[in-house]
């Protein structure tokens, strides 16, 4: 009897262990070395040592403030847009796609068949000064006459935005999908116009795939740095590239270690607050 | 027992009538699933509407609601034509058969929802709301969400959050269909309950003959998306006028003949049986006659009657069902065990009486 119950005791910690370990292997110690990395001194040619070297955490923040403060700017506004964007268009496959469902799901992950880069550098033909969009937006005196697109925040954030808006389609989609009609037939039942219907019974009950979708786009949108390499200037660099250029280019690995560990700590702060605001119910449906 | 059939000329000018069909029709793309139905539902009444599966019951109470759009006829709700007003502009509310309470509100928001629509607030709100809770017995579970409560209780926040805004009509889409048999029985008793306290009328879907029965003051028999009789539950029972009714509420014994008098029939073997004058009204050629098997007694000393062989029968307890053959068709009766010993073997021969008032008449088979 106590022998079954020990095994009954032990089995889900003997089940949960493969996934510890992963995330132990290939998270918490990297993680870990992120941090030791984070607080050394010295350079590449006389190799780095660990001095507790708090400094490059108040250099990364004064130097690289703009940056930073960019990355969430970008990454807040192409959210927004992909949201406004993705979700008449999952609505619209969700409740009048028919048999077509599948097939116009299938238009929007289209684009992930073609690499990241490849797709970036064409946005980069498509927003180029000659391109037809400039063209059009001068012609509609939305862009001054010789005003560019590209190498603007501009083409960043429309870049980024086109780059996640399936991570925001497909969970809106979901939530929307598993919607009971009837329940917007309850609400016109009883006297909700089709627009109060919307608001007080569809929309709240999409919120699960609206808090996915944001964070989805968000979190992977603020540490980017492929769209503002190919599509901004140094102008609208974000804190990805600093950190891309100081570990790759300038092999300054404490100091690139320091801004991705506050850049995670920062992403880390605003999730849990999003969390707190629309509560955590929402976030597992 | 007098055959009066009602006529629906017969009623009063001043009758108010909450919900008036006219001529509705439902089609879709190639299945037309009401057809040309026209039906008066009186204020006040617990009317049912019963037919098999598919026969356009769902369809007809949510063209009601809103939710279809008819392709032809009108819906008159208190005299007015509503048939093309959507849902939320009509006087109607809607018990759903899978009750759809909103999965994210407290069951009092649940209950105030249409209420808040229309603007009121406050302490009227809570009090309404309060009240509506108590009809259905359930005051107190208001914070709760829906998934907190079981299946029976959530049937009853469905009736409460659509009676609480007090509509000239609730529909109820078989509202018991999802309950175990004896939460049913309860249910059924609650319904008719809380139909009386309010008065509202009530038009309940269902394809159960004895839910109906018990239930409603007026039931309309459907089949295959057109209506084929509407009256009381004992009329439905005494008198079917068509053969589908008369099988499809209870066991009934239809035998053919032809009509040789104002109210004579004279059945295949040449037997001649009586049945009650107005039962004949209209009607000539071929007809079939119909008898319940509780009427039929054995013996002599009714003034209709037949003899046959006894090919099956079945020891039921409270009686014993017997068929019988006679040269007139099978039929079907039913003996109360009242003394012990009185079963009658197979192969016996017996004489079936029966009084011409439990008589009815209806169409003969296409078949034949
Ligand atoms: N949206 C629809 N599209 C096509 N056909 C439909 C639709 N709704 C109902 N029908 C058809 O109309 C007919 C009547 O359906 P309805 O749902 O009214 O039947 P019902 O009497 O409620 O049956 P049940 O007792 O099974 O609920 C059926 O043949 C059904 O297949
Ligand atoms: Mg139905």
């Amino acid at each position: 009897m106590g022998f079954l119950h020990q095994r009954r005791g032990l089995a889900p910690y003997l089940l949960l262990a493969p996934g510890m370990l992963w995330l132990a292997a290939f998270f918490l110690v990297p993680l870990g070395f992120l941090v030791y990395q984070s607080l050394q001194s010295g350079n590449i040619d006389f190799g780095y040592a660990f001095t507790w070297a708090w400094g490059n955490y108040w250099s990364a923040i004064k130097g690289y403030r703009g940056e930073f403060e960019r990355s969430f700017e970008y990454a807040g506004l192409a959210t927004v847009i992909a949201l406004v964007v993705s979700y008449p268009v999952a609505y619209w496959i969700a409740f009048r796609g028919g048999r077509w469902k599948n097939l116009l799901l299938l238009f929007i992950v289209a684009p992930f068949f073609v690499t990241y880069l490849i797709r970036t550098l064409a946005w980069e033909t498509i927003l180029s000064d000659h391109g037809f969009v400039v063209r059009l937006l001068t012609d509609i005196h939305l862009v001054s006459p010789g005003g560019r697109v590209l190498a603007t925040g501009t083409a960043v954030v429309a870049g980024i935005t086109y780059n996640f808006l399936p991570f925001m389609a497909l969970p809106l989609y979901v939530s929307l999908e598993q919607i009971d009609q009837s329940l917007v037939e309850a609400a016109g039942d009883l006297y909700a116009s089709k627009w109060i219907a919307f608001l007080r019974v569809t929309f709240p009950l999409s919120l699960p795939g609206v808090v996915a979708g944001t964070l989805l786009t968000f979190i992977p949108a603020a540490g980017d740095f492929i769209n503002a390499q190919l599509l901004g200037s140094p102008t609208s660099h974000m804190i990805g590239n600093v950190i891309n250029s100081k570990f790759n280019e300038l092999i300054d690995y404490p100091a690139a270690a320091a801004m991705s560990f506050i850049l995670m700590a920062i992403i880390l702060g605003m999730v849990l607050l999003y969390a707190r605001a629309v509560g955590t119910e929402k976030l597992t449906g | 027992m007098t055959a009066v059939t009602p006529v629906a000329d017969g009623a009063p000018a001043t009758a108010e009538y909450d919900i008036r069909l006219i001529g509705l029709t439902k089609r879709f793309d190639d299945v037309v699933a009401v057809d040309n139905i026209s039906l008066d539902i009186d204020r006040g009444h617990f009317f049912a509407l019963l037919g098999p599966s598919g026969c356009g019951k769902t369809t007809t109470l949510r063209m009601i609601g809103g939710f279809e759009e008819p392709s032809e006829g009108r819906i008159e709700l208190g005299g007015v034509d509503v048939a093309r007003l959507p849902p939320y502009k009509r006087d109607v509310n809607t018990v759903f058969q899978s009750y759809a309470l909103f999965p994210h509100l407290s069951i009092f928001e649940n209950v105030a929802f249409g209420l808040k629509r229309r603007g009121i607030k406050g302490g009227d709100l809570r009090k309404r709301v309060g009240d509506a809770l108590e009809l259905v017995g359930l005051a107190g579970l208001d914070r709760r969400k829906p998934r907190q409560l079981s299946g029976g209780q959530q049937q009853r926040i469905a009736l409460a959050r659509a009676l609480v805004n007090r509509p000239r009509v609730l529909l109820l889409d078989e509202p018991l269909g999802a309950l175990d048999l004896k939460l049913r029985k309860e249910m059924q008793l609650e319904l008719k309950r809380i139909q009386h306290e309010v008065g509202i009328t009530f038009v309940h879907v269902t394809h159960d003959q004895e839910e109906a029965m018990t239930m409603a003051d007026r039931i309309v028999i459907m089949n295959g998306g057109h209506i084929e009789q509407v009256g009381e539950p004992s009329e439905l029972y005494e008198q079917p006028r068509t053969p589908f009714v008369a099988g499809f509420l209870g066991v009934s014994n239809l035998l053919s003949g032809t009509i040789v008098g104002d109210d004579r029939v004279k059945l295949q073997d040449g037997t001649e049986v009586r049945v009650p004058t107005a039962a004949l009204a209209g009607r000539q050629g071929n007809v079939q006659i119909g008898v319940r098997p509780e009427k039929l007694r054995i013996g002599g000393g009714e003034e209709n009657s037949l003899s046959g062989t006894v090919a099956e029968s079945a020891y039921i307890g409270v009686s014993t069902q017997y068929i019988l053959d006679t040269p007139a068709g099978p039929v079907t009766v039913y003996v109360q065990n009242d003394r012990l010993g009185a079963q009658v073997a197979n192969g016996e021969r017996l004489t079936l009486g029966w009084s011409p008032d439990c008589t009815f008449v209806v169409d003969a088979q296409e078949d034949t």
